[in-house]
């Protein structure tokens, strides 16, 4: 799916957006997991095509998809995303949404919607 | 050859990161391939959150020379009591503050060790030394 059309289908707020040539990259696996190390245990593959989807709203989240050149992150539960946070995604070419819905939701929609496991 | 050395403080999570972050670029800078560039990135987090969440902070030394790029984290922490036991998948003695943290998934020695090309460890009561190295993929 673009992340366009993400987006839409989330109902995400997106706090920041790297270009708008981004609207229209794809995305094809999503990564769910609280635990980052999970993260950096299972992702090998097409990082750039990996959505990060997680509740854990800190830093440490960017920073696991910096080290895994990931380019888009979604926190459900409507999180709230600090300066700090921004900060490290805008110097880690990271985009950065924000859902209302819990990662539960979130992973059905995406699921439903085509989007497979990251591997 | 390029060297250089972070310290990392004990439980500052907020920094959490950095130093590995700054590796990277370092490391981007040098045109490392990407495949290669990604395990180091991997490893080097892991093992700067030990540092963090387990230790009491250390050191990250960063050694390029040739084809090979090195990096040896050092502690006086409480060491590893077992690390064959400490290896294992989920097995983990982070703290509730780290696991509310997001870490404490039990795999961070696991994951440095599976992207790494030279593994080794040495512990004990006064700290923990882990020596990794990466060879240039082309």
């Amino acid at each position: 799916m673009k992340l366009k059309e993400i987006i839409d289908v989330l109902d995400l707020e997106l706090l920041n957006l790297e270009s708008e040539d981004y609207l229209d990259h794809e995305y094809r696996y999503v990564f769910t997991a609280d635990l980052m190390s999970d993260a950096l245990y299972v992702i090998n593959q097409h990082r750039h095509n990996t959505i990060l989807l997680t509740a854990l709203c800190n830093s440490q989240s960017l920073r696991t998809a910096e080290m895994l050149d990931l380019t888009l992150v979604i926190y459900a539960l409507d999180k709230v995303v600090t300066p700090e946070m921004l900060k490290i995604a805008k110097e880690s070419h990271i985009n950065i949404a924000v859902s209302k819905d819990t990662l539960f939701k979130c992973s059905g929609i995406l699921y439903e919607n085509g989007l497979q496991e990251a591997e | 050859m390029i060297k250089k050395t972070y310290t990392v403080q004990k439980e500052d999570f907020q920094n959490a990161g950095k130093a590995s972050s700054d590796i990277k670029k370092v490391l981007q800078e040098l045109y490392t391939p990407k495949t290669t560039l990604r395990k180091i990135a991997v490893a080097c987090y892991e093992a700067e959150i030990n540092l963090i969440i387990h230790a009491n902070g250390g050191t990250i030394e960063l050694l390029v020379e040739d084809e090979v790029i090195k990096l040896t984290f050092v502690d006086d922490g409480p060491g590893i009591a077992d690390i064959a036991q400490a290896m294992q998948p989920g097995y983990s003695t982070a703290s509730k503050k780290a696991r509310d943290l997001g870490f404490g998934a039990g795999m961070g020695l696991y994951n440095i060790k599976r992207v790494s090309d030279e593994f080794s460890i040495s512990s004990s009561p006064n700290g923990t030394t882990l020596k990794i190295g990466f060879k240039v993929e082309e």
